[in-house]
Formats: C-alpha cells, sequence, structure tokens
C-alpha cells in the first residue's frame, strides 16, 4: 500500500486533470448529447423591438416534412407552463402572447425530426405584428409619454421604473461635498458602461428529456448552476423536484450567461412533455448575443469630494441602469444593484451614497454578473477613473494620490462606508509592485520627453478590489434559496477519494485545483482523488458557478468536508495504535504517536481500516459531507498598469505592456491561476477596446453576430504579464479568495486611464468604451493632432 | 431535397453515405458520424471552433457543405492521436496550458497543425496572425500562443509530422 506523503501540493503547478479528454476531442458538451428518437427545437423570434401580436398562423409550417408541433404562447399558457421567474423576483413570459418587448424576443417553438426540418419549420411559422412605439435610451423611458411596457404587472409597477434604490448616508455625504466644493476640491464625471455580452464559444441549449412512464424528466443543461435550476424546472412544471435531474456536463464557457433561465429551456420541456420525447434546443450565436443576459449597460455620474492635499472624504453616484424588457438582472434580492457600492474601493472614505434607478426599455433583458460578482465591475471602473481625474485636478501622480488614499494594512478588517468589512488587503504592496515591474519611473520619463516630440504615449493604473464569494446565506440568495455550496467526499477501502462538489466548472480547472484541496488536507496525491460536478442527482446541493464564489464557498467546503474525513481518521488511528486521539500528531497523509514517529498509520491504512478494521463505536465507512455559509465575502485584489501608444495618423491604440499585480489569497494552483488572468484580461479588453451590443432608434440590435460584435483574435490580445502578492483571507479555511474575476473586473478602466493619459494635457477627461479608433482620431482631428 | 452519394476518408476510415444537398459538413461530421470534437460556435464562419483538415487545409466545416468533401482526405481533432501517443500539439496545449473549457481546443489545434506544416518555425506574430481566425474567450491566447510554440519545438526536434493517417498535401 502507497505511504507516499505529499507536502506540497498547495501552490503546486499540477497540469490539468481535464484536459486528457479536451485534447482528445472527448469533452462532452450539450449538443454532443445524442438520445434514441430525439426531436429538435428552433425558435421562431420577433423581428420587431415593439409590437402587438395579431395572429399566429403555423397551419404552413406543420405541413412542412419533419416538423411534429409547434407550440405558442397559449399553448404553454394552457398547460400552466408559459411564465418563469427572474432572480430578482418578476415574471418572464416563455412564449410572447399579446406583444413582443423586443426584437428576438421568443413566440413560438417548431418542433421537428431534424435540425434542418425545424428551421424550415420556423420559416413557415406566420406571425402579424402590429408596430408600437419604441422606447430605446433609458433616459426617456420615464418621460411621461413614454409607452409603458410592461401593462401586466402595472397595478405593481405604473412607470417603466422597475426601482429606485439607494444606500449610505445622504446627509453626511452632502456635507462633505459642500465642505469640499468651499475648501478642497470637486471631481465629477459621466461614464457609460456599454451594455456587452459573456458571448462563450458554446451558446446556450439543452435536452428535455420526459419519461411518461417513470415520471422522470432527465434536462441536459449548460448551466452554471445545475441545482438551483433543477429547484425552478420544480416549480415551474410542477413536477417533483425528485423526478428532475439536470446534468450539466461539459460547458464551453459560462461568464455568467449560462447562470440565467431563459425561455428555450423552457420550450423544450414543454415540448418533451407534450411529445413524450427528448428534444433538444440549441441557439445559434445571433440567438445568444441578441436574447440572452447581456452585462452592464449602466449611465454612471460620479463625484468625489477631497480635501486640499487629496485625502479622498466622500463619494456620490447616480446611476441608471438599462434592464431591457423583464426584470431579470443577477442578483440576490436584498441588494438591487448587486454589489454595485462596493465602488468606495480601495480607498478610504469617510462617506458615501450610492443611488440607482432602473428601467425597463424594449431591448434584451438581463443585467447578468459577466465575470464579475453582481456589478463590481461597474463599480471598480467609476472609482478608478474618478481617481485619475482627481489625481489630474489636483496635478498629482495616479499613483501618488492613489498610494496616499488605499487603506492601510494594519485597517483590515476595514469597515467601508457603505458597510462591507473588507476581510485583508495590502494594496500599496501590489502597486508598488506593478511599478518596480513596469518601471513606472521610467515610462513617465519617457512620456513627457515623448510629448516635447508630440508623440502620444499613456500610462493607466487600476488599483481595484473585488468583491467575491457570496453567501453569507443570510444576506445573498438565488430566488430565495441561501447561498452556500458543498461538498462530498467518499475516500475508498483503496485509499483513493472521489468527491462531488455543489458548483459545476466551464474552464475553471475545478477538476484540479479541488483534488489539489482535498490532496493537501488528507496527504493524498492529487491523481488519487476525482472530481465530480454538474449531475444533481449525485452531487450535493450547491448553489452554483459565479460572482468567484467557487473557491470562496465551495472551496471551503472541500477543505472542511476534508478535514471531517481526517477527524474520522484520527479516531481510527486511536484505536488501532491503542493511544489517545489527543496523543496523535498529524502530518500530511499520516497520522503518528507523538514522541514515537515510527508509530504511526497512513491515510491509506485508515481508510482501509475504515472498511475492515472499524472501531466498534464508529461507522464504518470514511466518508463526510459539508455545506459551508462562508461567514463574509473576501475581498481580492490587485493593481494593474497599461502603457499604450496612440496612432496619430489612425486612431489606432496600441497596448505597448500590461501589468497585472494580483492577491487572491492562498494560491492553489499557480498555472491555473495565472491562466485565468489571461483569460480574464482579454475579456476587460474585449469591452475597453472592440465590443458593444448597440440599438439603432428602432431597437433593432447591432452586435448580433461575430461580425458585428467584436471578440478578441490572438492579434488583437497583448502578451499579458503577471505577477502576485499573497494577502490569505482570514476567515477561508486554506486562505484562498478566488481569481478569476479579478482581471475582467480590474483592467478596462487600466486601458482607458491610459488612453485619456495620453491625451490629457490637450484636455481630455474621459472617453467612453469602447475605445475605437474612430473616437480617438475624431479628438486628435478635433484637438489637431492628426498626422499622415 | 436532393440526396447525393459522398465518400469522404475522415481520420483515414472510408465513410459513404446520402446527404442532403444542403446538409453542413460540420453536422454530416458531428450529427451522422458522432465524431463530436469538432465543435459549433458561431454558424458564420466566424470563431474557427468548427475548424477541420479538407486535404490539409485548415477548413471551418461550419460554412462548407457535406457534399463538397466528396473525394476528400479530411482530418478531425480525433485523428491527431496516433496509437496512443498524443500528437505534438495535443501535447504542448496540455503542457502549456492552452485550454480552460475545451470548446475551442480541437478547432485551434487543427489551424496550428495546418499552420505548423506550412511554417514549421513560426515566430509568435506569425503564429497569433496564423490562429487569428479561431476565438477563444477562456485563455486570453498567450498560453495557446505557447502551446504552438511547444508543438513547434517537438516537431522540429523530430523532424515529422505525425499528422495522423489519410491526409493528402497541400
Amino acid at each position: 500500500m502507497s505511504t507516499a506523503v505529499h507536502t506540497h501540493v498547495l501552490g503546486e503547478a499540477y497540469k490539468r486533470k481535464e484536459d486528457a479528454r479536451f485534447i482528445r476531442g472527448q469533452g462532452k458538451y450539450v449538443d454532443d448529447v445524442q438520445l434514441p428518437g430525439m426531436l429538435y427545437g428552433a425558435i421562431v423570434r420577433s423581428p420587431s423591438a415593439h409590437a402587438l401580436i395579431k395572429h399566429i398562423d403555423s397551419s404552413q409550417a406543420l405541413q412542412v416534412p419533419g416538423v411534429v408541433t409547434v407550440i405558442t404562447g397559449k399553448d404553454l399558457e394552457a398547460a400552466g407552463l408559459n411564465w418563469m421567474p427572474t432572480l430578482p423576483g418578476d415574471t418572464e413570459i416563455v412564449l410572447a402572447v399579446e406583444r413582443v418587448l423586443y426584437q428576438m424576443q421568443e413566440v413560438a417553438l417548431v418542433v421537428a425530426t431534424s435540425r434542418y426540418a425545424a428551421a424550415d419549420g420556423v420559416a413557415a411559422v406566420e406571425v402579424d405584428y402590429d408596430p408600437l412605439p419604441v422606447v430605446v435610451d433609458p433616459r426617456k423611458a420615464l418621460d411621461p409619454d413614454a409607452p409603458l411596457l410592461r401593462p401586466d404587472k402595472k397595478d405593481k409597477q405604473p412607470t417603466n421604473q422597475i426601482y429606485h434604490w439607494e444606500v449610505g448616508d445622504r446627509a453626511a455625504t452632502d456635507a462633505a461635498f459642500a465642505d469640499s466644493a468651499v475648501n478642497g476640491v470637486v471631481v465629477k464625471q459621466d461614464i457609460y458602461i456599454p451594455r456587452i455580452h459573456p458571448a462563450p464559444i458554446e451558446t446556450c441549449g439543452c435536452i428535455a428529456d420526459y419519461h411518461a412512464a417513470t415520471g422522470k424528466l432527465t434536462v441536459w443543461l449548460t448551466s452554471q448552476a445545475p441545482h438551483v435550476h433543477r429547484t425552478i424546472f420544480a416549480w415551474v412544471t410542477g413536477l417533483p423536484e425528485h423526478r428532475i435531474r439536470v446534468i450539466s456536463p461539459d460547458v464551453g464557457g459560462g461568464f455568467g450567461n449560462k447562470v440565467p433561465l431563459y425561455p428555450g429551456y423552457l420550450c423544450a420541456i414543454a415540448a418533451s412533455l407534450k411529445t413524450g420525447k427528448p428534444v433538444k434546443w440549441i441557439e445559434d450565436r445571433s440567438e445568444n448575443l441578441s436574447s440572452t443576459s447581456f452585462a452592464r449597460d449602466y449611465h454612471i455620474h460620479a463625484e468625489i469630494a477631497a480635501d486640499k492635499a487629496g485625502n479622498v472624504q466622500a463619494l456620490r453616484v447616480h446611476t441608471l441602469a438599462d434592464h431591457g424588457a423583464f426584470h431579470t438582472a443577477a442578483q440576490p434580492r436584498q441588494f438591487p444593484a448587486g454589489l454595485f457600492h462596493i465602488c468606495t474601493g480601495s480607498y478610504d472614505f469617510k462617506h458615501a451614497l450610492v443611488e440607482v434607478d432602473a428601467v425597463h426599455t424594449n431591448k434584451a433583458p438581463g443585467g447578468v454578473a459577466y465575470r464579475c460578482s453582481f456589478r463590481v465591475t461597474e463599480a471598480s471602473f467609476l472609482i478608478e477613473r474618478l481617481m485619475d481625474t482627481l489625481a489630474r485636478d489636483l496635478g498629482k501622480d495616479p499613483a501618488e494620490l492613489r498610494l496616499e488614499n488605499f487603506i492601510k494594512p494594519e485597517a483590515f478588517p476595514y469597515r467601508s462606508a457603505l458597510n462591507w468589512t473588507y476581510d485583508s488587503g495590502n494594496y500599496e504592496a501590489a502597486l508598488k509592485l506593478a511599478m518596480k515591474k513596469i518601471d513606472y519611473a521610467g515610462l513617465r520619463r519617457e512620456q513627457a520627453e515623448k510629448r516635447t516630440r508630440g508623440e502620444l504615449m499613456g500610462i493607466g493604473i487600476s488599483s481595484f478590489t473585488e468583491i467575491v464569494g457570496a453567501g453569507p446565506g443570510k444576506h445573498f440568495d438565488i430566488v430565495g434559496i441561501q447561498m452556500f455550496d458543498s461538498c462530498e467526499i467518499r475516500v475508498h477501502p483503496t485509499g483513493k477519494a472521489l468527491a462531488r462538489i455543489g458548483v459545476q466548472q466551464q474552464g475553471h480547472s475545478h477538476e484540479t485545483t479541488f483534488a489539489q484541496i482535498i490532496a493537501a488536507e488528507l496527504g493524498l496525491s492529487p491523481d488519487d482523488v476525482d472530481i465530480e460536478h454538474g449531475d444533481t442527482d449525485t452531487a450535493p446541493y450547491g448553489l452554483g458557478t459565479y460572482g468567484s464564489r467557487s473557491t470562496p464557498v465551495a472551496g471551503a467546503a472541500t477543505a472542511m468536508a476534508a478535514r471531517k474525513v481526517r477527524d474520522k481518521a484520527r479516531k481510527i488511528a486511536a484505536y488501532l495504535l491503542e493511544v489517545g486521539e489527543e496523543d496523535l500528531e498529524w502530518e500530511p497523509g499520516r497520522f503518528f504517536v507523538k514522541g514515537a514517529p515510527d508509530k504511526g498509520k497512513t491515510i491509506q491504512e485508515l481508510a482501509f481500516a475504515a472498511y475492515t478494521n472499524c472501531p466498534p463505536y464508529l461507522e464504518p465507512g470514511l466518508e463526510a459531507v459539508n455545506y459551508y455559509d462562508p461567514p463574509n465575502l473576501t475581498y481580492p485584489f490587485g493593481s494593474y498598469i497599461c502603457v499604450v501608444d496612440l496612432d496619430r495618423g489612425t486612431g489606432e491604440v496600441h497596448i505597448r505592456r500590461f501589468m497585472a499585480v494580483d492577491d487572491c489569497g492562498t494560491v492553489i494552483n499557480p498555472m491555473i491561476v495565472e491562466g485565468q488572468v489571461h483569460g480574464g484580461l482579454t475579456q476587460g479588453l474585449a469591452p475597453a477596446m472592440y465590443e458593444e451590443l448597440s440599438y439603432d432608434e428602432d431597437g433593432n440590435i447591432r452586435g448580433g453576430n461575430f461580425q458585428d460584435y467584436l471578440m478578441p483574435t490572438a492579434m488583437e490580445a497583448p502578451r499579458w504579464e503577471t505577477d502576485r502578492t499573497v494577502t490569505p483571507s482570514p476567515h477561508h479555511p486554506i486562505g484562498a479568495k478566488g481569481v478569476a474575476e479579478s482581471p475582467t473586473v480590474g483592467s478596462p478602466q487600466a486601458i482607458v486611464n491610459a488612453v485619456v493619459d495620453a491625451l490629457a494635457h490637450v484636455g481630455i477627461r474621459h472617453i467612453d468604451m469602447p475605445i475605437t479608433p474612430e473616437k480617438v482620431w475624431n479628438i486628435l482631428n478635433e484637438k489637431g493632432l492628426t498626422s499622415d | 431535397m436532393s440526396k447525393h452519394h459522398i465518400r469522404v476518408t475522415i481520420n483515414g476510415t472510408l465513410y459513404e453515405d446520402d446527404v442532403d444537398a444542403r446538409m453542413l459538413l460540420v453536422h454530416w461530421i458531428r450529427d451522422s458520424l458522432h465524431l463530436t470534437g469538432t465543435h459549433i460556435g458561431c454558424d458564420t464562419t466566424s470563431c474557427g471552433a468548427c475548424t477541420i483538415l479538407v486535404d490539409g487545409k485548415a477548413t471551418k466545416s461550419c460554412t462548407m457543405f457535406a457534399v463538397r468533401a466528396d473525394g476528400r482526405q479530411i482530418q478531425t481533432v480525433e485523428g491527431l492521436e496516433q496509437q496512443g501517443k498524443l500528437h505534438p500539439i495535443q501535447d504542448g496545449f496540455h503542457q502549456e496550458h492552452g485550454l480552460h473549457c475545451g470548446y475551442c481546443t480541437p478547432g485551434m489545434m487543427m489551424t496550428a497543425v495546418a499552420l505548423l506544416r506550412r511554417n514549421p518555425n513560426p515566430t509568435e506574430q506569425e503564429i497569433r496572425e496564423g490562429i487569428s481566425g479561431n476565438l477563444c474567450r477562456c485563455t486570453g491566447y498567450v498560453n495557446i500562443v505557447k502551446a504552438i510554440q511547444y508543438a513547434a519545438e517537438k516537431m522540429r526536434a523530430s523532424e515529422q509530422v505525425p499528422a495522423g493517417s489519410g491526409e493528402g498535401g497541400e
């Protein structure tokens, strides 16, 4: 029996266990699954952004060879299936009945024997629409003459305003601003954070497979939260939850896109219930970009009050949030704007006030947390933009201003003006490391010298603080379910372990990193620990993977479950070695008698004994489960510095260097952390310079395919540079904070700050994303800076 | 819908079928032949998840009709590994952490194989340009570039192109 002891499992760059299937093309994604007798669904969608539905004629479609049935909203209504709960408590219709509220809204489902027949059927469904006035600009949604977009809930909500929410001390904040207006400095900025889309390369889809004989519904689903989806399916269909099985197999990227419930899923379920056959529905790219949850779309006005020396005093923010046709924003119910009020960021503000007004428009619904913990991206962007503006007005270097205003390392745990308790941080150390690695002083000298020659170079800093890993369950929920997470570990008689976790991976590498956590706790090799996830029939209930909560919450559950296993192993060791438990000492992989290191039992021997020679006073076996409700969130942070050169002929922005220093607490696998940072940075570059889902005045979406929605390729993405500091979370069992969203949250403002910095000397204070060559060239042209 | 008889060699195996004229190659490969390693990400020739080699050339199979593959030699991701030995590009993606969710990976690897056949010693810029028809949302490309460099070095060192049987020249 192996007695290998593994002492350095955490922090090792183990190669990924999941790679073996993916590099062979043997991953199993939802669309790879084919079931006997399977039918295919395709959706008839609205061409109009706002219209009454006069008539739906399916008769021609039913004549199309291969078409089995056409399902409309009225059919679903009759079956009680034409509604879905949204995360914040709205109700979303599955198939439009009276009216359509946005272009590409779902109107009918065609079910056929092949993909092609289903598409033919969609083309043959005739729908008559009567156009209505369209609300595209959220600033006009509250005009008195604006059409009411949601008459279905006019009793509860008589206008297009979904909510007004505010947090903070208004009187103290206003007083601080009044004081700074006289005795200090106030900076203000309007910022639009455009509507973008997570756009994983695999679109959303499912196969619903209902067996009438057993009453069992199996749903293969592109899901980041399979247990929550199961519960919602039970609520909506009325089927008993123990007869619903959600399988989220390999998932080709999620980034928040695969957290919500979409009408296509319910359509496939309804079709399987009706036909008794498995029904597959896979959306195409245009459907993905145009109808599933967008992100951001915040119109922000932000102000900082500071004293003359530049010490920040107060932050005041008002935001208009465009939520589209339904209130489907991803957020816990206690926090209508999610964690947006983390916007005091890394700085020691005394007072703050944040107000958010959310409105309906004739656009696709959403407001998903795209690689971000519930609006922390918007929050971080505004504060890092404003700090640069403040530095400019004070004539200070933006790094210097940040260093002066950071929350000090000794101030943690730190209670923010908006009532968050930051667990740990050392912001100075991260910024100073980034400055050293990129030679900040040298870059500033180069910039000054270049400016004399008329060359445009900019340096942008972002010193962000994140807030991730929701719960605690008393404050955070998804459709009312508290945000805990879970792990179940089974150690087999031969000393190998199988663990199942409540979160699900879509590129996160859980099968490797969670094996490392268990291996470290039990002294096993990660090769001897397999991780399973995504099947609700086998995995313990969990809230899923989003908001960087896998490592902070399910990772904690995994460590705690492993410790339960180890505690039982200690009892077995005491029995076998005939000593008291208190006489035993643990080294990774082995208990031994204090003072007699030769007298011991390995974890493998103890696992064997648990099944073969268990103490009579213990239950046999060596298994444990843990449901972990975190006592607090975790607060990863970092400092990024971006260097850009502007092309005066074309307006193009060239990112010369980008240095990212992250602090995610304890690092489980540095290779995977670095890989996640690379990917997240590229998803920050994307909105900063390329991606936007905009709409024309008629509500036609622009950006509904990959020719118009410009996802960065290898030609646009720079060669990212990374480093890290390590400030463990004091409340997480292994000190880990989560990492994968930090770079997406922290990087756009570094890029924008750099471009604005390159143009600050001609009076430019802000440029809204995406910073396209056209926008830059227009500025250059206006300022007389263009060259041939 | 007219049916057409096609004979296509994929990864060294001859497949014969009667397909609709409008059947896309990627659907035939995935749904009829059950070679599901080739993926679909955009339907519009933008993302490259469906990239395969047709007569040795990297080709986006979502925008090619199956009938056009008649008589041709095709290689998919399933044909990279030979006699239990990974192709250097597969090894490179594993060693250099060139994949996260794995969805773009098969198409990315097939594009890289074609690139390295054209240019066994590409610069970083040539690699970036060579894979610019393939989108990856997860990795930020840094480690994909490294993975291709790893494979290039391995392949130059062994002076062979173990790219599987059944393929033609370019």
